[in-house]
């Protein structure tokens, strides 16, 4: 080998008409690419920027750290890089993803490397000095190669793993067919189709590329140094044992090198245009998601009610509607949808990307569904909440979160929900029981339509003294929720929880009749004036009296309390009871005997999920000497009783089954005796379960605090 | 078709009702007020003729606790206009027969075809509104009316005779209809509209000083007897049947 | 003699009302303490006369045709009635027809009401009349001292038997004079088919406690015998035994008969929202210890598989 020469043609044939056919070819390719992307953008400008938006933005002074704070680029870059979003929890095909990921990120390294030195430095060095200059030679090629053509191999097994599960698979997630089906029915057929396109397009590029690799060493005569291309001379070796000379060789890489780069020029033209956006659009929407938007909900348009029209969107979701994958995780875990109920937030998703771009004229090359009689996102004309998403699909999801808590690219589903809620309840559309808990609420305080005064009616007949909070100063304000004060059934376990606190020594007191509604759920049905309302009356309630921190007994005005109040002026520490309890553990306040129990405990979504509380309440289960058994969706993954976000106040008789129902049942797999929750309206949904299922003999539903003070010694709380 | 709704306060019957020191009435100091249900389905009933063609609906109701909140609320829920009758005590209890006097006073200077009103509400102990107003304008009127629609000079009127049965009959224009069911759920008025109304409409204020006596003398106001948990039926399945039959045949609900 | 207390009979077609025996029952004591006749003022010439032998006098109104009804038209009709006979009381229902010609009739002749009465005495000079206010909530005592008195009554408040007895009534006819500007056009008849639970006076109302769908007959049967609708708590519905406007409670109707006869329902608070207004609550449950007792007039713990057939029999099921 004279005079070494550690590198290879870039072109497959080396004509000057190729090249030109090439870099005509390249440049169509990078406008149709820009253009594509330019058109989406100019629609997400478009959105409405609320008042100090920003796309990315630091945690304000407000955000209670762990749970609304934002996470850094760098951090989000890290989960990006991890591709930690999509295995926390299928970890196969998360892997799979990772790989192709990161094989095909290398790809594109390697490809813009040699763009960099061929097309670049060398056009340009041969225009200015005559003479082409070049670093793709010598160790730099070989250890190029050697590394480039891993990624090659990691992209392809990851390709295959992913093609194999979409071929094969009977996953839910993977099956298309809609929560709701529209009249006169729906095909999505195209998005089938488009996803095999986008997997088979990968596969060849993938394979063409090694192939063509083979067939240029083969074509070359295996210079030695291209023992460092290790997979292209394996390919290269391979076709020589099939006999292919290098002749023969040199002429299939020829025409080959055309279809490697035809479709990978091709595909990057089509990736603006369809399914593989997500490439692009993915990630970026990973970096803006913000953990407080859906902790504390987002206000309405400036002017308007709720979401009405296209301009009311943010960028921001204008790109989550383009992130969507449709791997139809949220679809899977929406308790909504296992219940049979309209909506699945990957279709409420689908369908809004599909209005959009319907709307924008921007649609997207076989990712889209069609209907024979066009509704729903097709239908001309009708208002947005009502139409395009139907008003049984908004109602009925219970904000449970847990869409958003798994979607991998970072979808928040329920406050652009809570959107199209608002224009509903302005329109006056919803439940005549909804609307009934609305007006006692905005009458009485409270959903359930007794007098204000009745609030502290629970109190009666408690031979214990209960501090008013706005008499004398208090450690704890407890703010106990509608539930545990009006509801027959809870009112007994807030004595308990009275009695515990009391025999504890905690300093506590409450706000008797002024305490109100403190609003979660009304603002998440979507009537924010009842919701400002709310809040004004409990702030001024808070400023008669004198305490250091609050604790609820109900989840959901722990998540208002603690992320929403504070824009309102509250900056007092919220704990949830359960919070308290094991703090009372810890500092060794109490003693508790053991009570030998096999229990299993029920994570309430606006105190796991929402924030992030999940181990207070298993160190009070632990500490009463019970043997806690999970279920098998538990922690961030728990299954929603069904009662969140007003749909308590909803009907639902028209479910197949309550998501109180399928949980229980879950629970009954466990073969526990004792189902433990840390939530008034789980306790009046879950008991309520238990007969349905007809569970009545085999399990019991508890309080935690009901347990604690069972298992508390020196008290007698526990008489009936 | 001008519709005037008139509408009216009532103590909320969720509060635990007390009475007042001399005996002849609630304690009204501490007691919520909100609008009388049966005249809440009166405005919708209003708000669907106007939804369906050409009506203008004022409302108008006597200055009583809260009563702006009740009259903001028809606005948001799209009443054209908002009347409040002053003039009188508006913290005691109005008794039908001023109720109507007040009402009527100020309906003989404005126009309108049709009043509506609720069929009841809980405090008539002086009887119902809508026959007593109507006397006293003179015109026409039906109580529990459950639908109604216009038909030139004439309205054709639906009204409930119970068990579902319905008579038809056709009242010369004007008219007051006491309305007992609207043919759809009061409507809901997010606390938003209403605070817009508040904002950017206002109530117009009209004193009356008028007055009509119908009711007699009320000696003395109590509540019932408390009854503790129910009287448990002991004996056998036939013996139990036979007092239940009884429990039954003495509320007059069947013959044999 | 002459003629103190009137009754109106609230009959427009078919039978008299219960509640016009009930009116004549404690319309002729009152007549007795007032010195004076008990006058029952009937529209039409079709009806049945000797169903009214409570009373001393019939007041036939003619031109108040059956089978058609007008409030004006009425209204005409029972003023004339008044005019001719001048009594002291005029009694009424509180249904459709005294809802409508009780205050408007009081206004013309200048006397005073009371509505919602349950309990009627003459005390010297003054009529006392006891009514229902704020839903039952309160009671009010109300004396009427004007020459003409009013009295709208709550069917139910006295014994119909009382009124029932024989005798052979004077008729009288009386003449309108009045032509009102209405005109009574049609009676129609309930369809038969959706049912509404909110407008039944009665209810017999069934819970889980039925077990299954196939002893609903049993239920069944007892309100087809006492022709009133079936109701259900929750999980009876939600097991689609019965449709969906059957049920009664929060996410349900709310219901207020007269009667509410509850067989295996626990009372659980949702349910209890819906009809714990009803005038009188009479429940069956096996266990004693079941809240539906605290709401409940009257209990029993036998097994509902034994009492509701018993119940059915006496009805002529
Ligand atoms: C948000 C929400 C809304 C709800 N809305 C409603 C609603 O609108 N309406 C409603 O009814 N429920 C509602 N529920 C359900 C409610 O909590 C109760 O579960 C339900 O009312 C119980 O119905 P039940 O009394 O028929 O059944 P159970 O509570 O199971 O009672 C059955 C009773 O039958 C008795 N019994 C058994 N056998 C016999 C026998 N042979 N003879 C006599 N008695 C017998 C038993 O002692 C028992 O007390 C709601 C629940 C929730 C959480
Ligand atoms: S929040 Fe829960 S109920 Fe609503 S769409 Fe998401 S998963 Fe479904
Ligand atoms: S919204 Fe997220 S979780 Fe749902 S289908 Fe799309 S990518 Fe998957």
């Amino acid at each position: 080998m004279l005079a070494v020469l550690e590198t290879r043609t870039i072109f497959g044939g080396e004509t000057e008409a190729a090249r030109v056919i090439f870099y005509l070819l390249a440049l169509a390719t990078l406008l149709l690419f820009f253009w594509g992307i330019y058109r989406r953008i100019r629609v997400y400008r478009v959105g409405r920027r609320p008042a100090g938006w920003r796309w990315l933005r630091r945690a304000t002074k407000y955000d209670i750290p762990d749970v609304t704070a934002r996470p850094g680029v760098s951090k989000s870059a890290a989960v990006i890089a991890a591709n930690r979003s999509i295995t926390k929890v299928k970890k196969p095909v998360g892997l799979a993803h990772l790989l192709v990921f990161w094989g095909f990120i290398g790809l594109f390294l390697a490809t813009s490397i040699l763009s960099l030195d061929y097309d670049i430095l060398g056009n340009a060095s041969r225009i200015v000095t005559g003479h082409t200059y070049s670093f793709f030679r010598g160790p730099f090629y070989l250890g190029y190669n050697a590394v480039f053509d891993l990624a090659g191999l990691l992209a392809i097994i990851g390709s295959v793993m992913l093609a194999l599960r979409r071929w094969f698979s009977r996953e839910p997630q993977l099956d298309y067919t809609r929560a709701e089906i529209p009249e006169g029915g729906y095909s999505r057929s195209k998005i089938v189709l488009g996803d095999q396109v986008f997997m088979v397009g990968l596969l060849l590029i993938l394979v063409t590329g090694l192939l063509i690799q083979g067939l240029r060493i083969d074509g070359e005569g295996f210079p030695s140094f291209e023992r460092w291309t290790w997979l292209g001379w394996l390919i290269g070796k391979m076709f020589a044992s099939f006999g292919v000379g290098a002749a023969s060789a040199r002429s299939a890489h020829a025409w080959l090198w055309w279809v490697h780069v035809g479709s990978a020029l091709a595909f990057i033209a089509y990736l603006p245009f369809s399914k593989a956006l997500h490439i692009l659009s993915a990630p970026t929407n990973l970096v803006v998601s913000d953990p407080a938007n859906i902790r504390r909900l987002p206000a309405p348009p400036e002017g308007a009610a709720g979401y009405a029209t296209f301009a009311d969107f943010t960028p921001k979701e204008l790109l989550a509607f383009d992130s969507c994958t449709k791997c139809g995780r949220c679809h899977y875990v929406c308790p909504a949808r296992t219940a049979g109920a309209p909506l699945s937030p990957r279709d409420f998703i689908l369908d809004l990307r599909q209005w959009s771009d319907r709307n924008n004229q921007i649609p997207l090359f076989l990712d889209s569904e069609d209907r024979p009689t066009p509704s729903g996102p097709l239908a001309g004309n009708g208002p947005l909440a009502g139409t395009v998403i139907k008003e049984r699909t908004l109602w009925s999801c219970t904000t449970c979160m847990a869409c958003v808590e798994i979607c991998p690219v970072g979808v928040e589903h329920v406050p652009t929900i809570v959107q199209l809620r608002r224009s509903l309840v302005d329109r006056g559309e919803m439940d005549p029981t909804l609307q009934s808990a609305l007006q006692n609420i905005s009458t009485q305080g409270n959903s359930f339509g007794k007098s204000a005064r009745m609030r502290a009616r629970w109190t009666k007949g408690l031979d214990i003294p209960i501090p008013d909070a706005r008499k004398e100063p208090v450690e704890y304000l407890w703010f106990l929720g509608d539930f545990a004060s009006f509801d027959e059934r809870l009112v007994e376990i807030s004595r308990t929880l009275a009695k515990v606190l009391n025999s504890a020594g905690v300093s506590f007191g409450i706000l008797y009749e002024d305490e109100r509604n403190a609003g979660n759920d009304v603002r998440r049905v979507g009537e924010e004036g009842l919701f400002e309302m709310l809040v004004e009356s409990n702030m001024r309630a808070f400023e008669k009296a004198d305490f250091t921190r609050i604790v609820t007994t109900d989840p959901h005005s722990l998540n208002t309390l603690r992320n929403e109040y504070p824009a309102f002026g509250l900056d007092k520490e919220v704990l949830h009871y359960s919070e308290l309890l094991a703090g009372l553990v810890y500092r060794g306040k109490v003693e508790l005997k053991p009570l030998g129990r096999r229990v299993t405990y029920h994570d309430p979504c606006y105190l796991g999920r929402y924030n992030r509380v999940f181990d207070a309440p298993r160190a009070v289960i632990g500490a009463s000497g019970c043997e806690l058994l999970e279920m098998p969706r538990n922690r961030t993954n728990s299954f929603c009783c069904g009662a969140g976000g007003g749909r308590i106040w909803m009907d639902d008789s028209f479910l197949e089954e309550r998501p109180s129902v399928n949980r229980i049942r879950e629970a009954a797999s466990l073969g526990v005796e004792y189902f433990v929750v840390a939530c008034p309206k789980d306790y009046a949904m879950f008991s309520d379960a238990v007969k349905t299922a007809g569970l009545e003999e085999s399990m019991k539903v508890v309080d935690i605090v009901e347990l604690f003070s069972e298992a508390l010694i020196g008290a007698d709380l526990v008489e009936a | 078709m001008k519709i005037v709704v008139a509408m009216r306060q009532l103590a909320d019957l969720v509060e635990e009702l007390e009475v007042n020191a001399d005996g002849t009435d609630i304690d009204r100091d501490f007691v919520k007020f909100v609008s009388n249900e049966w005249d809440e389905a009166a405005l919708e009933e209003a708000l669907c003729h106007k939804d369906d063609g050409d009506a203008e609906i004022t409302v108008v109701a006597l200055d009583e606790p809260d009563v702006d909140q009740t009259l903001y609320t028809a606005l948001a829920k799209g009443a054209d206009r908002a009347v409040k009758l002053t003039g009188h005590d508006p913290e005691g209890w109005i008794r039908t027969g001023d109720r109507a006097a007040i009402l009527a006073s100020w309906l003989e200077r404005d126009d309108f075809d049709l009043v509506l009103t609720g069929v009841q509400a809980a405090d008539d102990l002086d009887g119902q509104l809508a026959g007593v107003l109507a006397e006293r304008l003179g015109v026409r009127h039906a109580a529990v009316v459950v639908g109604f629609h216009d038909a030139d000079s004439a309205v054709q009127v639906e009204q409930e005779l119970g068990g579902g049965t319905v008579a038809v009959s056709s009242l010369e224009l004007p008219a007051v209809l006491g309305i007992q069911a609207a043919r759809q759920t009061p409507r809901y008025a997010s606390i938003t509209r209403i605070r817009q109304a508040q904002q950017t409409q206002t109530i117009q204020e009209v004193e009356i000083s008028a007055g009509g006596s119908l009711g007699g003398t009320v000696r003395k106001i109590s509540p019932p007897k408390k009854r503790g948990g129910a009287e448990m039926l002991e004996g056998s399945a036939s013996e139990v049947a036979e007092r239940i039959a009884e429990l039954i045949r003495s509320k007059g609900l069947a013959r044999s | 003699m002459a003629i103190s207390v009137l009754v109106l009979s609230e009959r427009i077609a078919g039978e008299h009302p219960e509640a016009t025996f009930e009116l004549l029952g404690k319309g002729s004591k009152l007549a007795k303490q007032l010195g004076g006749e008990l006058a029952v003022a009937v529209a039409g010439t079709d009806y049945p006369v000797q169903e009214l032998g409570g009373a001393d006098v019939i007041l036939e109104l003619a031109g108040l045709e059956a089978g058609a009804y007008a409030a004006p038209i009425w209204e005409a009709g029972v003023a004339a009635a008044i005019a001719a006979s001048s009594p002291r009381v005029v009694l009424m229902s509180t249904g459709t027809v005294g809802l409508d010609l009780g205050g408007s009739l009081a206004t013309r002749f200048g006397g005073q009401l009371a509505s919602y009465v349950i309990d009627l005495d003459v005390d010297g000079e003054e009529i006392l009349a006891t009514a229902q206010l704020y839903g039952g909530k309160m009671l009010a005592e109300v004396a009427l001292d004007s020459f003409i008195c009013f009295a709208t009554v709550i069917p139910g408040s006295f014994p119909a038997d009382d009124g029932r007895s024989t005798g052979s009534p004077r008729v009288e006819r009386i003449e309108v004079g009045e032509k009102p500007k209405a005109v009574a056009m049609a009676i129609r008849e309930p369809e038969t088919g959706g049912v509404d639970i909110t407008a039944a006076p009665m209810l017999v109302s069934v819970g889980r406690g039925i077990g299954s769908s196939d002893n609903l007959e049993l239920v069944q049967e007892l309100a087809d015998a006492l022709k009133v609708p079936l109701s259900a708590s929750r999980p009876v519905i939600d097991s689609g035994w019965l449709p969906k406007p059957h049920q009664v409670g929060k996410s349900g109707k709310k219901v207020k008969p007269s009667i509410y006869l509850s067989f295996g329902i626990s009372g659980a608070p949702e349910h209890l929202e819906g009809m714990r207004n009803a005038e009188m609550i009479i429940a069956c449950n096996t266990d004693p210890g079941a809240p539906i007792f605290e709401v409940a007039h009257f209990g029993t713990t036998v097994d509902l598989f034994d009492l509701v057939p018993e119940l059915t029999e006496r009805f002529g099921g």
